[in-house]
This record gives C-alpha cells, sequence and structure tokens, in this order.
C-alpha cells in the first residue's frame, strides 16, 4: 500500500490543494470582516454624532427638562451617570456574591448531583429571560404587591436579577478551569476545603471571574427594561437609593424619543458616554486583575 | 506494632500533635507519651509506621485495591511497583485519605499511623493530612503565589497558628535542598522555577507542615534525568525524618532509593521485601517477569 518510488510527486502541492486553500481562507476573512461591519460601523456613529454634544457642562449638569425654548439649555446628563453608577454598583454588590457563590458550590460541593444539575438548569432559564420581565417581576412585587413607589434600589434588584445568570454561569466555567491538581495539593496539605476554596481556588481563578464579572455589569449597565418601571426617571442627581433615579439607559430611551434635535444628540452623547464608561470599567478592572496576579 | 518509633522531630522542632488522641484510644497511644522530649529523638528514626490491614478502595462499583496487608516502616524508604493501572497511586491516596475526595470513590479496612486508624470516624481528616505530607506526579506549585508563599501556604492554610513563618520557611527549603538556588527570590512567583525547582518547590511545601510520613506519587516522571537525581538525593536525606512512601514507574529509582520494594498487580500486593532481593531474586515468578521487563 506503501507509495514509495514515486518521488517528489507523492509530497507535491496540487493546484486543487491550492485553490481550496484560498476559498477557504477567502471565506474566513470574509465571516471576519462581516462580522467587524457592524461593530465599526456603531463606534463610528457613536462618535461622529455623540462627540459633539460632549463638553464640560455635558458632565457637570442635570437635564433641566426643558425641550421646546432653544434660548435655554437642555442640560448635560450628570444624573443619569451618577445614577448609573450607583444603580449598577448595588446590583453588582448583590449579584456577584451570590453568583459566585452558587459558582462555587456548583463546581466545589455538587458537581453533577441531582440539585446542582436543576440549579444549572434553572440558571441557564434565568439567563434566557428577556430583561423587561426581570423589570416586570420587580414592578409587580416590589411596587405594585407592597403599594409602594418607585425606586432606586429596585431598580438595582431588577439588575441583580439580569446579571445573577451571567456571573454564575461565567464564574462557574473559569473555576471548572482551575486544575484538580491545585486542590489536590492544598488538600493533601491538610488545608480545610473552605480555605482551599478561598485562599487558592478562588485567587486562581480572579481574572476570570473579574472578566465574567465585568461582563455582566457591562450587560446591566446598558439595559433599560428593566429600569423603566422600577427606578424610573428624573432630572435631579440623587443618591438615595430609595427614591428616584435616573440612569443612563432610561435617559438615551427618553431623549431619542424627543423632536428636539438637541435632546436627540443629548442621547447620542449619552450613549457614546456609557460606551466609554464600560470600556473604561474593562481596562481597569484588567489592570487590576493582571497586578494582583504574579506571572 | 514495633515498639520503638519514636516522634520526635530531629531538628528540634515541637512534634504536630495531629490526632488529637481520643478517649477510645488513649490506652493504645499511651507507649508515646514516654518519648516527649527525649534527646535520644536525635538518632532515633523518625516519622510514622504506616501500616494498612486488608485495604479495599473502590471508584464507584469498580474495586480498584482489593485487600492489601503492607506496612510501610519509619526511617525507611518503600517504594511501590507495578504496571500501569494496578491501583498504585490509588492504594497511596487511601493513607492519606485523598482517595475520598474522588466523586464516588470509598475505601475499606484500615490505615494506621503508628497505631490510630485513619478511618476511625473520630478522626479529623485534615489531621491526618497534615501528618501525612504528599507530593504529586507533576509539580504544582500555586500559580498566584511567590517561592515564600508557596512554602508558607500549608502552615497559613491550616487554622493552627503559624508561629515564626520565615524560620519554618527557610528550613523547609533547606531541607528540600533549595535555599541556596532561591533564597534571593522568594517573592518571585512559585510557577517561574525550573520543572526540577518546582517540585523541590513542592517538596519543600509539604515539608513545612513537618508531617511524619511522605507519599510521592511518582514524583520524577516529569523531570529531566538531573532534576530526577536530585530528588532521588533529597529523598535519601529525608528518609531520617520522615517515612518515605514512593510510588514509581521506573525500576532503576526504585532500586537506586527504596529500602523495600513493594510489587503490585491488578490491585494486590504481589510481594513485598528489601529492594535488592525484589530485584535480585524475587519470590514470585510474576515479580520476577515484571522486574526482568516481560511485560509491564
Amino acid at each position: 500500500m506503501s507509495a514509495t518510488g514515486h518521488g517528489i510527486e507523492r509530497f507535491a502541492l496540487t493546484p486543487a490543494r491550492r485553490r481550496k486553500d484560498r476559498l477557504a481562507r477567502a471565506c474566513i476573512l470574509t465571516a471576519t470582516v462581516v462580522a467587524l461591519i457592524p461593530l465599526a460601523l456603531i463606534v463610528y456613529y457613536l462618535l461622529s454624532k455623540g462627540l459633539g454634544s460632549w463638553s464640560w457642562s455635558f458632565f457637570t449638569t442635570d437635564p433641566t427638562g426643558n425641550t421646546f425654548f432653544a434660548k435655554e439649555s437642555i442640560g448635560g446628563i450628570k444624573s443619569a451617570i451618577l445614577g448609573t453608577i450607583e444603580i449598577v454598583a448595588l446590583a453588582a454588590a448583590l449579584a456577584v456574591p451570590i453568583g459566585v457563590g452558587v459558582a462555587v458550590w456548583l463546581v466545589e460541593y455538587g458537581r453533577s448531583s441531582r440539585f446542582a444539575h436543576t440549579v444549572r438548569f434553572f440558571v441557564d432559564v434565568l439567563t434566557g429571560v428577556p430583561s423587561i420581565m426581570f423589570g416586570l417581576f420587580v414592578y409587580i412585587v416590589l411596587i405594585a404587591g407592597t403599594g409602594s413607589s418607585y425606586a432606586a434600589y429596585k431598580g438595582s434588584f431588577a439588575l441583580a436579577l439580569l446579571m445573577l445568570p451571567v456571573v454564575t454561569r461565567s464564574a462557574e466555567v473559569v473555576l471548572l478551569l482551575v486544575p484538580g491538581a491545585l486542590r489536590e495539593s492544598a488538600l493533601a496539605l491538610g488545608a480545610p476545603r473552605w480555605r482551599t476554596i478561598a485562599r487558592i481556588v478562588l485567587p486562581t481563578a480572579l481574572p476570570g471571574l473579574v472578566t465574567g464579572i465585568l461582563l455582566a455589569i457591562a450587560r446591566a449597565a446598558g439595559e433599560t427594561a428593566p429600569l423603566l418601571f422600577t427606578a424610573a426617571a428624573t432630572f435631579r442627581t440623587s443618591f438615595s437609593l430609595s427614591g428616584f433615579m435616573n440612569s443612563l439607559p432610561v435617559q438615551i430611551y427618553n431623549d431619542v424619543t424627543s423632536p428636539t434635535t438637541a435632546v436627540v444628540n443629548r442621547a447620542w452623547g449619552a450613549a457614546l458616554t456609557l460606551v466609554s464608561m464600560i470600556l473604561l470599567l474593562n481596562l481597569f478592572a484588567r489592570l487590576v486583575a493582571r497586578r494582583s496576579r504574579l506571572g | 506494632m514495633s515498639p520503638a518509633e519514636s516522634r520526635i522531630d530531629p531538628a528540634g522542632l515541637p512534634a504536630p500533635d495531629m490526632l488529637e488522641p481520643k478517649p477510645a484510644n488513649a490506652s493504645q497511644s499511651a507507649p508515646h507519651d514516654g518519648d516527649a522530649g527525649e534527646p535520644t529523638g536525635l538518632l532515633a528514626p523518625a516519622g510514622l509506621t504506616v501500616t494498612l490491614q486488608r485495604l479495599k478502595a473502590f471508584y464507584g462499583e469498580v474495586e480498584q485495591v482489593k485487600g492489601i496487608d503492607l506496612q510501610f516502616r519509619s526511617g525507611e524508604v518503600t517504594a511501590i511497583i507495578g504496571p500501569s493501572g494496578c491501583g498504585k497511586s490509588t492504594m497511596v491516596r487511601c493513607i492519606n485519605r485523598m482517595h475520598e475526595e474522588v466523586p464516588g470513590a470509598r475505601a475499606e479496612g484500615r490505615v494506621l499511623l503508628d497505631d490510630l486508624d485513619v478511618y476511625d470516624p473520630s478522626i479529623d481528616v485534615v489531621a491526618v493530612r497534615r501528618a501525612i505530607g504528599m507530593v504529586f506526579q507533576k509539580p504544582n506549585p500555586f500559580p498566584t503565589m511567590s517561592v515564600f508563599d508557596n512554602v508558607a501556604a500549608g502552615l497559613r492554610l491550616s487554622t493552627r497558628k503559624a508561629g515564626d513563618l520565615q524560620h519554618r520557611v527557610e528550613s523547609a527549603l533547606r531541607g528540600a535542598g533549595l535555599w541556596e538556588e532561591v533564597k534571593d527570590r522568594l517573592s518571585e512567583p512559585g510557577a517561574g522555577l525550573s520543572g526540577g525547582q518546582q517540585q523541590r518547590l513542592c517538596i519543600a511545601r509539604s515539608l513545612a507542615v513537618e508531617p511524619e510520613a511522605i507519599l510521592m506519587d511518582e514524583p520524577c516522571s516529569a523531570l529531566d534525568p538531573i532534576a530526577t537525581l536530585k530528588i532521588e538525593e533529597l529523598i535519601d536525606q529525608l528518609k531520617r525524618r520522615v517515612t518515605i512512601v514512593i510510588v514509581t514507574h521506573n525500576m532503576q529509582q526504585a532500586a537506586r532509593v527504596a529500602d523495600r520494594t513493594a510489587f503490585m498487580l491488578d490491585g494486590e500486593l504481589i510481594e513485598v521485601g528489601p529492594t535488592e532481593k525484589i530485584f535480585t531474586n524475587p519470590e514470585d515468578s510474576r515479580t520476577e517477569e515484571y522486574v526482568t521487563g516481560k511485560f509491564g
């Protein structure tokens, strides 16, 4: 069977082979370019339309509510920026410990038990729930159900619910990547299991955990629907999580439907701000994760 | 049980009070009480005698270790040889109860440290593992930690007070023959060392907890010959302080380092005896076939 004696032809690159290679490469390249087009367009439009409304006062004044009188200022987006930071920070403070905790249980304790499979199934279901459902759920339970008013912390609850499955699933994947040998050597040193998790498993997984948490934060920071009827909107900057609070997505949502060009432009400026904030957060967290890790 | 085991650490450090003797065991462990503080400990072999009695290990329904009786004596190196999958590693992992960390795995029978059964329900598994160190096949320093922190890890991870960390890390590194090589890079990542250094770092890490026995599961299989030689020299020095059990695929290695050698096949102990006898004049024909390379 072995084709000896044919010399170099046996290893020769045939024209047909070469054509197939070129075709395959072209297909992959095309797919990459096509995928990049929307991304490039989004960045282009954000910059071209949003950058124009950026100014010092854009970031330092609250919206005034004026949309009709061209001579008067429409204000900036200070309350929306601070509101988004407050609401998302509280949401992350709720979702991250619980999500990471669930993931630790799934990986370190539940493993392939029946209950663990059930938990995984419902976490996956939760991932697929449209974000407006979380808003409605919180609205029904905490606002309509109790007969109370909109509040920023209720918006945070809705966002936390939205973040929870993202944090849990990404943390689970990352924790599974931590080599079992590290757990074993810690246990074999006489470390109790909880210390093995706290001192070895979690620090080793930290960069991956941070990435997953950031994905969740980025997703939550851009959500409008869960905030519309939980945190509502207001013009003034607020530091009270129990009152109405403005946020960037809701401000964008309200502004972009305005008939006044200046207000629509403010929506573009706010959108650019939101994207930039998430980008900065990403860069910052990557830097922290890199520094906290040796090697 | 042989009566003369001493549990004095030759370095003069306090012997870890592992396995806090329970009332039920108090009379059995009485012989050791007289040992405390005797200066003769410097010469007497330290380390625990580990005795397996009818030890069986299972993965689910599969019986991987089929009832083994075997003794690892203090002051000696015992090598376990045998073909892949014969249950060497599983047996060794039963000694410090790491076997049960595998989902679905369980063990039967008794494993005695001197005369305390580690499978006794009153025994704290964490204390057992502190008394019996383990070195794995692949060097696995903790990747987020420096050289120093790696060695200190066992002390910090255990719930007991660590005492003078600096001193204990240095003596563990000296004990592992690594101090001269790393004393200027203690704050560098442990994963940055060479493979052989990493494995000696792992040995230092387990020495720092001051175990009385060390289980080595093919510790040199990922190392080059020079690094292997260093580990073997180290084993020779350590055996005065701790009982050593080494699983190896390398029969030359068993011949070089072990005082006694045990040959396993299909989950059973075929033969155990002085290393020289196992390699030159074994009693069982299967042992002879294995050590002469006819199978395995």
